[in-house]
């Protein structure tokens, strides 16, 4: 499948501005430093950012390893993190500031996912009305994370200890196939891709992520990478499952109407199940008892929690809104 | 013999460890898949006997009424 072997490494996304055309030629020529680090656009951070934290994960076809440690590239990192982290904070303050009275950890997880933007839902646009290039587009967004499922959660293992250690174990270990390789939900994924006619080859629609998506990966990775947001990551993922198996039922019942092999609704299919039992591991054994063992860390859960909410949604929003773009473009039927 | 585990949520599921399988109402037996699985308690999934998450519609009907 190509979703291993030769394709397990993303190639090098195409640049879209001057910080990420500087680093690409940085990285291209293995050059650890950058003249500047100046984003001329948000699409432009996300990418770099995209880029710097891949190094982490598989790093890039033909280039080096090394890279990962390079201390210009850590440097313009940690630089763009921090403008990132300051302005999610700001999107996520008035959805943790209103839900901090909740009485119990996962009585806020369910208040910050109840959260509704008004907006219209994309799960039943794919559901019910969606043209197979759309839901193809979506999928091309989501694949993204999903030929990495779990990965970026999967850095907390290390940073935690006693339940919520094993209650994390416990449920990487279905996301990872619970002992077997065809059941890696990125296995799963990458077969869904393939049975959508799409290419499942490890990072080959960066270049069409945008910059919601890329950012909604991004956080992940923040998250993931540094210590001190460890309850971010918990809150990340408790609301990521709690948000998953209604959407995901949705997901299943489009890609049927729209008749795809039947790998495209099994993935989102095992996902309804799945996540009806991450949800309660994620909320309860890990977030509610990490807050038991540690107080400080309740404000990190819930901002990691509400970040889910606000880029997720950003992310569906991003989609729906390049679909009605498209719509406006046609010429109107006579 | 092993241990099955069940866990009660809350206004939620049953969570199963250890389970091999689930006998339900009618007598039909389900395997059991995965480590940890959901069995529904509220009797509005629409993936008998597993949750679905529907019991969370369910409490927020109830709450509004």
């Amino acid at each position: 499948m190509a979703a291993s072997g030769g394709h397990s490494r993303s190639p090098l996304p195409q640049p879209r501005g001057r910080l990420s055309a500087e680093l690409i030629d940085a990285i291209k020529d293995a050059r650890t430093s950058l003249t500047g680090v100046t984003p001329d656009s948000e699409e432009d951070l996300q990418l770099s950012l995209w880029t710097l934290y891949e190094l982490h994960y598989r790093g890039f076809r033909g280039i080096d390893d090394g890279l990962e440690w390079a201390p210009g590239l850590l440097a313009a990192r940690a630089q763009l993190e921090a403008d990132f982290e300051v302005r999610l904070r700001t999107m996520t303050d008035a959805l943790t500031n209103e839900t901090a009275d909740a009485a119990t950890t996962v009585d806020r997880l369910i208040a910050i996912t109840a959260h509704d933007d008004g907006e219209p839902s994309l799960a039943t646009y794919l559901q019910r009305e969606a043209t197979r290039t759309q839901y193809q587009d979506f999928l091309r967004q989501r694949s993204l994370y999903h030929l990495k499922e779990s990965d970026p959660h999967a850095w907390a293992l290390p940073r935690l200890t006693g339940g919520p250690k094993v209650a994390l174990a416990e449920l990487l270990y279905d996301e990872y196939g619970a002992g077997l390789p065809i059941r890696l939900h990125s296995e799963l994924f990458a077969r869904a891709l393939a049975a959508a006619g799409l290419d499942c080859s490890y990072g080959a629609y960066v270049d069409q992520a945008s910059a919601e998506t890329l950012a909604v990966n991004n956080a992940m990775s923040l998250f993931g990478l540094h210590r001190r947001l460890l309850g971010a990551s918990m809150g990340h993922l408790a609301a990521f499952e709690m948000t998953s198996s209604f959407p995901c039922r949705r997901f299943a019942m489009g890609a049927e109407r729209l008749g795809f092999g039947n790998d495209v609704a099994a993935y989102f299919d095992e996902h309804v199940e799945a996540d009806a039992v991450h949800e309660q591991i994620a909320a309860r054994d890990i977030s509610q008892e990490l807050v038991r063992m540690e107080p400080d860390l309740a404000e990190g859960i819930a901002f990691g929690a509400a970040a889910c909410v606000v880029l997720d949604a950003a992310a569906n929003r991003a989609l729906m809104t390049s679909w009605a773009a498209e719509d406006d473009a046609k010429p109107t039927a006579i | 013999m092993t241990t099955c585990r069940i866990a009660v949520v809350p206004d939620g599921p049953l969570l199963l460890r250890g389970a091999s399988i689930v006998v339900d109402d009618e007598g039909n037996e389900h395997r059991v898949r995965r480590p940890v699985v959901a069995v529904c308690v509220c009797g509005f999934t629409q993936r008998a006997p597993w949750c679905d998450g529907t019991h969370k519609v369910a409490a927020n009907a109830r709450s509004d009424a």
